[in-house]
């Protein structure tokens, strides 16, 4: 974490990025399934309204120019001037993804955007922003769901800028001369009267939150200030009597006439962090706005708060500012101040006071609200990962006072053995709410799904629909990150070599769309991640071939259809003819299959030709603890991860046979599987263990072979906590990790795959023949 | 400072470092003091296949999988079986923590850096390769500085 806060509250912008990017989609894709539920359109407005904000603090200009006209878009669909159809939806959709990317870019995490791909999206926004829709539309009196006062002049509002060019955020408007014609036909009133942009009726009532979060009212005036000249009311009505004040809430109410020609874009800008935190009402002052009825506004401005105003620019402004700077801790102050204005304006101008109402009744900021969101803190990983850590001690401290206790001779039914059964169950409980604060749905990696879809489709030239389910199945935070390449890569691979072109499927007799299932689910203690495809299914007879071209299968090899789909597994397999930028990228299953592996997960294949495959993952929920088998070999006690073993069982002699004389092979229902000697693979013993009392325990590796460890003893079943020898130590070949059993003693887990591959490849050492002999 | 370590401090003069003595076999060497976290008693270890002969192992110190070093072993020196007496000393190598496997603790040795001589070209390659430097103390004895970065297996070199 930098030192530098700047670096910290990026940081932290970049973070909430990420949760707007993905709920932004989340909601597109809602819309995209036929929704036209005004809050999910709300959502997603405030979402890229959101990046834009706090993009713009950060100087982001890209960014802010992109999520402007995304925005902007937005902005239309909400308010029903645009309808939010199938085909927006889709740009809607693309739009989001350079979004996200321009957030990547931002943040230096991707590669800068294509201008180009961003210059067509932001045409294309611009397209459905401006073009299509009869001027009338725009005419159509507003529902504003955000509460703002109605405006009724976007048009005029996107207008005026053309005559200031430091506004910052707008894009280069090249819809100037399409929107000429909207204007020129023009006896539409609220174009007329924001065109006249005389200056602007602000008022102003901040909530008690806006001072809680240290914003300053004084600072907010003055940059109204910058715009223009400006005449500032303030309205202390609300403030009750000394004795009965509540120092920290907001009393006060603000009436700012602004003259001059900002636009009320640049006027909304001054409130744009505090926007929540007020009732904000912001009226053009020589339109009819809609609590003015006076004739002419100028002149009943002139007349009817000639005085008031008089009265009101006497105070000089920075005086005002002054006082008001001070109003929530000095109450006192603007107490004193104020009489001399308040007594003013009351009685003698009743326009402004007619006009005062508006920001107390209606109009209250917070008009979308939020959806009922879960109460969530954010809690820096290492944090969790030491308590994690202490619950690991707990319970191993746990099991050995109970062995302990066990060893002295207590009886169970004492009162300390009752009392550590009782601590037992309440450590399983901790220890299962401590691995729930790691685990987190796959929704996460989920998410970022459909748009890798959307750009494989599109590079293909497929139609694909991305059908999702179980997004909210849980699993350790490690495992989710590292499902995301594996998921990546395989839903490519769906849908560059599963599925077919369009025509392929309609003369199949399927739709032209196809369909690639991504789905989660837990099943006995681990999570499955599944993702099939309707397409054509794999091709044995092609499979077969290419193993046999690439040396990787003999040819006259006799193969179960089940096995013959494995081959896609081998390293250095690809069936693409091609090399496409998409998959085959010489990278293949093997990969897939290797990192899945490392998560002590396993990858298996389905396949029905001309109807599809599917692909199964199954990882266990966690990486901190595992359910393993304690065994005995050499005098060492070691843990086997009960995930591998197939069943165990006590050998005899007549089943063990040794191929060419040397490695011993045990004869396993009618096949023969390579007989390993855990304890002198280990190097805890030289000679072969006794074959009298041994058990064997029948175990399958990640890639489906079978083989057998032959051990001295089997001592039960218990799920052990799992610890990395490689943090003050190193990688150990043969060993997966240490974990420590109740007496204490740290005992190592087999990794299987390592030994069996190990005795394998190993040459027959002597050993082994005086085993064979 | 605490009394303990006056009283077992003879070389006060100069103290730039202070640095814990200890035994293997007849020979006394060092290491810093602040590298040192704990000494405990030997208790056996959980042997580690496909490990040189001076890696004893690992143990569990509350919690922590710890792999214990037989200092001498890895010095190229006579060891025999550790018994009860023998003693682990829990230190820092870089970010991780081992346990040195040595027969005793003896001192705790203050000294300024003028004080530690070069290791002379008499002693053995193996031994030159973890020894810093080498000072005498009281009582004509002599003191070997040990280097502790170089007493775990590189883990990538080995490894593979």
């Amino acid at each position: 974490m930098s030192d530098d806060p700047f670096e910290a509250i990026k940081a932290t912008f970049f973070q909430e990025c990420e949760e707007l990017l993905a709920d932004l989609e989340g909601n597109l894709l809602t819309l995209e399934s036929g929704s036209t539920d005004i809050e999910v359109i709300n959502a997603v407005f405030r979402a890229v309204h959101s990046v834009k904000g706090g993009a713009g603090a950060f100087g982001l200009e890209d960014l802010v120019r992109f999520a402007h006209v995304f925005e902007t878009l937005m902005d239309e669909l909400r308010s029903g001037r645009k309808p939010c159809d199938d085909p927006t939806v889709k740009t809607l959709l693309r739009a989001s993804d350079v979004l996200a990317d321009h957030v990547a870019a931002a943040r230096g995490a991707g590669a800068p955007v294509d201008p180009a791909r961003s210059a067509g999206l932001v045409a294309e926004l611009e397209a459905l922003t401006y073009g299509g829709t009869a001027p009338v539309a725009a005419a159509e009196p507003e529902e504003d769901d955000f509460g703002f006062t109605p405006v009724a002049m976007d048009l005029g509002a996107f207008e005026a800028p053309a005559g200031l060019p430091d506004l910052p955020d707008l894009p280069p408007l090249p819809d100037l001369a399409a929107l000429a014609p909207l204007s020129a036909p023009a006896p539409l009133p609220d174009l007329s009267a924001s065109a006249a942009a005389g200056g602007w009726k602000i008022v102003f009532r901040p909530h008690p939150r806006l001072y809680a979060s240290a914003n300053e009212t004084g600072l907010l005036l003055r940059e109204l200030a910058r715009l223009g000249p400006t005449r500032v009311e303030l309205d202390d009505s609300g403030l009750p009597l000394l004795d009965a004040l509540e120092p920290t809430d907001s009393h006060l109410i603000w009436t700012i006439e602004l003259d001059g020609d900002a636009s009320e874009a640049e006027v909304r800008e001054v409130f744009d962090f505090v926007e929540m935190d007020c009732d904000l009402s912001i009226t053009p002052l020589s339109g009819d706005g809609p609590a003015e009825a006076a004739p002419t506004a100028v002149e009943a401005e002139s007349d009817a708060s000639a005085l008031a105003r008089a009265a009101s620019s006497e105070l000089d402004i920075a005086a005002l500012l002054a006082s008001v700077g001070a109003a929530p801790t000095e109450a006192p102050a603007p107490v004193a101040a104020t009489p001399v204005v308040a007594p003013v304006v009351d009685p003698v101008a009743p326009p402004p006071v007619a006009a005062k109402p508006a920001p107390a009744a209606p109009a209250p900021v917070q008009a979308a609200p939020a959806a009922a969101a879960p109460v969530t803190i954010r809690v820096d990983l290492e944090r969790v990962d030491r308590l994690i850590n202490a619950v690991g001690e707990l319970v191993i401290q746990q099991a050995m006072l109970a062995q302990r206790v066990t060893e002295s001779g207590l009886a169970r039914s004492s009162d300390i053995g009752l009392g550590l059964e009782d601590l037992e169950l309440l450590t399983r409980e901790i220890q299962d709410s401590v691995m729930a604060i790691r685990a987190q749905p796959v929704k996460s990696v989920f998410q970022r799904m459909p748009r890798l879809v959307r750009e494989a489709a599109e590079a293909t030239g497929k139609k694909v629909k991305l059908v999702t389910s179980g997004e909210d199945t849980e699993v350790d935070k490690t495992v989710v990150e590292r499902l995301s390449d594996p998921i990546t890569h395989m839903l490519r691979n769906a849908i560059d070599h599963g599925l077919e072109g369009p025509e392929e499927r309609l003369a199949a007799g399927k739709p032209a769309e196809g369909t690639v299932r991504l789905a989660a689910l837990h099943r006995s203690g681990r999570i499955v991640i599944e993702i099939s495809d309707d397409g054509k299914g794999i091709n044995r007879p092609r499979v077969r071939g290419i193993a046999v071209e690439r040396g990787l299968i003999a040819e006259d090899a006799v193969l179960s259809d089940d096995e013959i789909d494995n081959l896609i597994f081998l390293p250095g397999f690809s069936t693409a003819t091609e090399v496409s930028d998409l998959s085959g990228r010489g990278v293949g299953m093997d990969v897939v299959r290797r990192s899945i592996q490392s998560l002590g997960g396993r990858i298996s294949i389905s396949s029905v030709l001309g109807k599809g495959s599917t692909f199964t993952l199954s990882l266990p929920l966690t990486l901190a603890v595992l359910d393993g088998m304690v065994v005995g070999a050499g005098e060492q006690t070691l843990v086997a991860p009960l995930a591998a073993i197939v069943e165990s069982l006590t050998p005899s002699e007549a089943d063990i046979h040794y191929v060419g004389g040397v490695d011993p092979v045990l004869r396993f229902r009618e096949a023969f599987v390579p007989l390993v000697d855990v304890a002198q693979a280990m190097g805890f013993r030289d000679q072969p263990a006794a074959l009298k009392g041994a058990v064997v325990m029948i175990v399958e590796t990640e890639s489906g072979q079978r083989a057998a460890l032959l051990v001295d003893a089997i001592h039960g079943q218990r799920q052990v906590v799992i610890k990395s020898l490689e943090t003050h130590y190193r990688h150990v070949e043969g060993v997966a990790a240490a974990t420590i059993l109740g007496d204490g003693r740290v005992a190592l887990i087999l990794d299987i795959d390592a030994l069996v591959t190990a005795k394998r490849s190993r040459t027959p050492s002597r050993s082994d023949l005086q085993m064979a002999s | 400072m605490t009394p303990i370590e006056q009283t077992l401090s003879p070389n006060v003069a100069g103290t730039d470092r202070e640095l814990i003595a200890f035994r293997i076999g007849e020979q006394e060497f060092c290491v810093d003091i602040m590298s040192v976290r704990e000494i405990r008693g030997w208790t056996p270890a959980t042997p580690l296949p496909r490990s040189p002969a001076y890696m004893k192992g690992v143990i569990n110190l509350r919690g922590v999988v710890l792999p214990i070093i037989d200092l001498g072993a890895r010095f190229g020196l006579q060891t025999s079986a550790p018994t009860e007496r023998h003693v682990i000393m829990v230190a820092h190598v870089g970010s991780r923590l081992v346990g040195l496997l040595v027969d005793a603790v003896s001192d705790i040795v203050q000294l300024s850096d003028a004080a530690i001589q070069p290791t002379p070209d008499v002693a053995s390659e193996q031994v030159k390769s973890f020894v810093k430097g080498i000072f005498a103390v009281e009582g004509g004895r002599m003191i070997s500085l040990i280097d502790l970065d170089h007493v775990l297996p590189e883990s990538e070199a080995e490894a593979a």
